[in-house]
């Protein structure tokens, strides 16, 4: 008996908009989709892209990016920065073979608790056709194609 | 009179280019051959593999293996290199991170072959017949090895004790390497030996590159007139330096052209290509996403630009 698929997303939310609206929809009772982990992240702009690759790397099946809405930033252009990132990395997880609707970014400001349940019921959603992504079997897979030392004779 | 110690080169996926950088030391190469005993070089010396596979584990000082691992022949080589060698040195872009031939990853290998063998422009292959690992003929049978699924770097193989970064090597690099050798006095295992710095460091347009950095569009460097004295960014060409560990002295930017990564990342950075992406980007100057994309199109291959050494040791190694 199988298990219907849950996607795990890796949400990296702002501190000052994007996650403080998380923590709204919670005090408000919301209900949404239980699937995304959330890592605090100061500013959108902090995110590296590598952060985005790895979650991918260690069995993520989405990365969901918050930040605040453009001219609101804390620190001015950080989510400018993010912005800027966030066009060449779906490029290139989309060269990679990874679909692009797995990398989603969102401006939900702090007062915007129904955008966050909104958006985490709608990346669940998303996912489910899709499948998991389950990098790290699918290199663990392509790793068995070493023969080990057994092989020299 | 002791015994020279004994040194070894194989390449596996490699150009030769990195066995011509050892030739490329030239007069240096004489003091080399005088303190050494190559044991197994197939681009220059007679040796054979069961020459190799006789000594005694551990026989051989140092071997030196260029070139990405791709096939299963490649494979077993590296494995014997390991048995037989004290210290294996990852000599080389391909063997240090994938190499060129790593771009590999960003197709796969049913694709390769299907264009290699079946609808290449040159090709003529009505019967459409790809390599095939054995075959038999007049009661003969031949092999030929195996194609891996995707290129890997060495250390995605056996275990790697230095790596010797860059396309190819400079003779410089190389000689030191070589030095720290003979002499004993070698970093930690798993050292990369070239700076823990970054390339703008060593780069002599240093002095030019602004504090404030705003790209408004990304130009093609054969495309444009590059500016011989200017920071090859500022002038908007897509330039590794601040993603590429320094040690070659910016030959590439002396010669007026872009840096494109040869020497792979710093000691503290584990996707060079994430980290040049997100470098460049944050750079330009468009800040709503229309022109933000606009001036990102002048990279039309991200990929292939930042990840061209490095995507076999990518964090996501190929494409799925």
């Amino acid at each position: 008996m199988s298990e219907p698929f849950e996607p795990r997303i890796v949400a990296f939310f702002c501190n000052w908009c994007t996650y403080t609206a998380a923590d709204l929809a919670g005090v408000s009772r919301l209900k949404y989709a239980p699937n995304a982990r959330i890592v605090r992240v100061m500013c959108s702009g902090r995110i590296d892209p590598q952060f985005v690759l790895e979650a991918y790397a260690s069995g993520a099946d989405g990365v969901l990016i918050g930040g605040c809405h453009p001219n609101d930033c804390h620190y001015i252009e950080g989510n400018y920065k993010c912005l800027r990132r966030y066009d060449l990395l779906k490029r290139v997880i989309g060269t990679m073979g990874i679909d692009e609707r797995r990398l989603r970014l969102e401006w939900i400001s702090a007062s915007e608790g129904d955008r966050v349940q909104k958006v985490m019921n709608e990346m669940a959603a998303e996912l489910v056709p899709l499948g998991p992504l389950d990098l790290p079997g699918k290199q663990a897979a392509w790793d068995r194609e070493l023969h080990g030392a057994e092989a020299v004779r | 009179m002791a015994d020279k110690p004994k040194v070894a080169f194989y390449w596996c996926a490699s150009c030769g280019g990195c066995e011509e950088a050892v030739v490329d030391l030239a007069e240096d190469v004489l003091g080399v051959l005088d303190a050494v005993d190559i044991v197994f070089w197939p681009v220059a010396l007679d040796f054979k593999r069961k020459d190799v596979e006789a000594m005694p584990d551990g026989a051989i000082v140092a071997g030196f293996i260029n070139g990405a691992v791709r096939t299963t022949e490649q494979e077993e080589m590296a494995r014997l290199m390991r048995r037989k060698c004290k210290v294996v040195i990852a000599f080389g872009s391909c063997s240090h991170m994938g190499g060129i031939p790593g771009l590999a990853n960003a197709v796969g290998r049913a694709e390769i072959l299907k264009f290699n063998y079946e609808d290449g422009p040159c090709v003529v292959n009505p019967s459409k017949v790809h390599p095939a690992p054995e075959y038999e003929e007049g009661g003969h049978k031949v092999t030929l090895p195996v194609l891996h699924e995707g290129v890997r770097a060495l250390d995605q193989v056996i275990d790697v004790d230095f790596y010797l970064p860059g396309c190819a090597p400079t003779p410089k690099l190389i000689k030191a390497a070589i030095g720290a050798l003979l002499s004993g006095k070698l970093p930690p295992k798993g050292s990369v030996l070239a700076p823990e710095t970054a390339l703008c460091d060593e780069c002599p347009r240093k002095e030019t590159k602004p504090e404030t950095m705003t790209i408004t569009e990304f130009k093609r460097p054969h495309l444009a007139v590059i500016d011989p004295e200017k920071c090859l960014l500022a002038q908007g060409f897509a330039c590794m330096g601040p993603a590429t560990r320094a040690g070659c002295e910016a030959l590439c930017p002396t010669g007026n052209m872009p840096c494109t990564g040869c020497f792979g990342p710093t000691g503290r950075v584990m996707d060079q290509g994430a980290k040049i992406l997100s470098s460049l980007a944050s750079n330009v100057e468009p800040k709503d996403e229309a022109g933000i994309a606009k001036a990102l199109s002048g990279i039309p291959d991200p990929v292939g630009t930042f990840y061209r050494y490095g995507l076999a040791k990518s964090i996501l190694r190929r494409r799925y």
